[in-house]
């Protein structure tokens, strides 16, 4: 069964036509990365699939079950979980405090009125593990304005990880990065363990094309190539549209 | 050395809260007047009023400016309820319940908005509540309001008496701000904030959003009713000008003007429209003006709030003294040659 099944799925603002009978199958374990030239539709696919706008037509499935009817908050406890291109964080909050609100997502104690939440060890903890891995647990007091461009790309990561996802959508995680935190950003996703599926959106085709197995070409919301890197990179088509010559 | 730091800004604000609760539970002892007993309760209950409409503001992010009707309902309900002859208990829980299923309503139907959208709705309801108080006669007496003759004695303890009466107000009022610091620390709380921060992002992190608003509009709606009912208490009189866009416009007033989203900022704004609007009325005409200025003054100088603004300027005061002592102590060394 494949982790994340997309069929035929359409998307229109108005006139015009952001997605067009995307098709996508992605296996459990798989790297996949997804390319294409700006305005190509791609975090549209991802907020697609992540609920947050609702597709005109086609389904999405994730491990088999449809997920077109889930509300959107419901598919991160079905095991998805997404990073944003622009980084969105709390801004007023320490880090460890941004991915106890991760992990706080999923647990039934966010609703919990009366106790202490900067208690729940449990909780703490784990925070403390995703950030572990990457590499940001020494400065998890640190609030967040205090933090770099670098360490916010991370902590993004982490509050993804945090929630143990079964698919996890990377939108864009080396935007803006310098070559050593890009470098630092690579080796926290290629020690994600298989067990976790990877779809990334990235314009940075020397660390993604490392990293992926298989690659997704859009443009202008339609699939123009898909196969292996090696596949896609000798594809006429990639060198057209994405290469530009 | 930040948790030195924290160390010793929370002794501080423990001193603080301290004589504060000190000078609280002694204040009829030794405050001049019942009048100003009476100013101190009026104080106390508006206090609960506007901590109410924090959670909404200040945590939630969800600027309301129909509370006072929310207020209204309750506050009609008990001198309603009481003037029909129920007891002062029933009547009261009556009451608190009906204010609550109203802010249930007033709740579903302003957070199909946020933003400036949250705010247009909630004045338009609360102009709606004022509408029904003033136009509603058979229910509400329209301009000539409604009298409550009596007071209640819970525990034999008779609340005609302006001390005694403080003392119950003050009471609520402790049990409000614990329960406020509870709610605040609170894993829930913590979601409350995060929705006003990054809706968009809590949402993909599995929280349901929607639902999270609106709880924290109930909790903001039953504070609201335990002051609106103690209001009607203490006036003895419920009117359509209590339910005005006026009203609901002094106690956002409260919250912005003693900071939005901290525990003790609504109390202190409470504090300040309360004396302003009692006291230095009695000396100015035109207080509506004062209350005006000493606003804008706030929002120049410290725009965060009263109360997050004289932290900050009590930290670079303390911070400059520092460095002065410092810059002394480098020089010292050549003292004993003079």
């Amino acid at each position: 069964m494949s982790a994340l099944t997309i069929n035929n799925l359409c998307k229109a603002f108005g006139g015009l036509r952001v997605t067009t009978d995307v098709n996508l199958n992605v296996e459990p374990g798989e790297r996949r990365l997804i390319i294409g030239p700006n305005g190509a539709g791609k975090t549209t696919l991802f907020n697609l699939i992540t609920g947050e706008i609702t597709p005109d037509s086609g389904s999405i499935r994730l491990f088999g079950q449809e997920l077109t009817t889930v509300p959107s908050r419901r598919r991160a406890h079905l095991g998805m979980a997404r990073t944003y291109q622009i980084i969105t964080l709390f801004e007023r909050d320490t880090i460890e405090r941004n991915v106890a609100l991760a992990l706080l997502g999923l647990s039934k104690a966010r609703w919990n009125p009366l106790s202490v939440l900067d208690r729940q060890h449990d909780l703490v903890d784990r925070a403390h593990e995703a950030l572990h891995k990457v590499g940001l647990r020494h400065i998890a007091d640190r609030p967040l304005t205090q933090t770099s461009y670098g360490e916010r790309r991370r902590v993004e990561i982490a509050m993804a990880l945090a929630q143990n996802p079964k698919v996890l959508l990377l939108d864009e995680p080396y935007a803006g990065l310098s070559i050593d935190e890009r470098r630092d950003v690579q080796q926290t996703l290629r020690a994600i363990p298989r067990d976790v599926t990877i779809v990334m959106i990235e314009h940075n085709m020397d660390v993604a094309l490392d990293f992926a197995e298989r690659i997704t070409l859009l443009h202008f919301g339609k699939v123009i190539v898909e196969g292996t890197r090696a596949e896609v990179v000798a594809d006429p088509h990639t060198r057209e549209v994405y290469l530009g010559h | 050395m930040s948790g030195a730091r924290t160390q010793r800004i929370n002794t501080g604000r423990a001193i603080f809260l301290s004589v504060a609760f000190v000078a609280l539970v002694t204040l009829p002892y030794w405050m001049s007047g019942i009048y100003y007993v009476n100013v101190s309760s009026q104080i106390l209950f508006y206090a609960v009023f506007a901590l109410g409409l924090n959670i909404l503001v200040g945590y939630g992010g969800l600027v309301s400016l129909g509370h006072a009707g929310l207020f209204g309902i309750t506050a009609y309900a008990v001198a309603y309820l009481l003037s029909v002859g129920f007891g002062h208990t029933l009547a009261v829980l009556l009451a608190l319940i009906i204010g609550l299923i109203c802010t249930a309503v007033y709740a579903a139907l302003s957070l199909r908005a946020t933003g400036i959208g949250f705010i247009m709705i909630t004045l338009a309801l609360g102009e709606i509540l004022w509408g029904l108080a003033y136009r509603w006669i058979s229910l509400t007496g329209g301009d000539n309001g409604i009298n409550v003759r009596t007071r209640p004695s819970p525990f034999g303890f008779d609340l005609n008496s302006a001390t005694v009466f403080y003392y119950a107000t003050l009471i609520i009022f402790l049990l409000s701000v614990i329960a406020v610091a509870i709610f605040v620390r609170s894993p829930f709380g913590a979601a409350l904030m995060g929705t006003r921060d990054q809706p968009r992002r809590m949402n993909a992190l599995g929280y349901h959003v929607w639902a999270i608003r609106f709880w924290a509009c109930l909790l903001s709606g039953l504070l609201t009713s335990i002051a609106a009912v103690l209001f009607v208490y203490y006036t003895q009189f419920i009117s359509p000008q209590t339910t005005a866009l006026t009203a609901s416009a002094e106690v956002l007033l409260m919250v912005i003007a003693g900071g939005p989203a901290t525990l003790l900022g609504p109390v202190v704004g409470a504090a300040l429209v309360v004396v302003v609007k009692n006291v230095v009325s009695g000396y100015i005409e035109r207080w509506n003006f004062l209350l005006g200025a000493i606003f804008v003054a706030i929002v120049i100088l410290m725009p965060e709030g009263l109360v997050p603004g004289v932290a900050r300027l009590w930290r670079q005061g303390r911070r400059a003294l520092r460095r002065r002592r410092g810059a002394a102590a480098v020089a010292a060394p050549a003292e004993p040659d003079r």
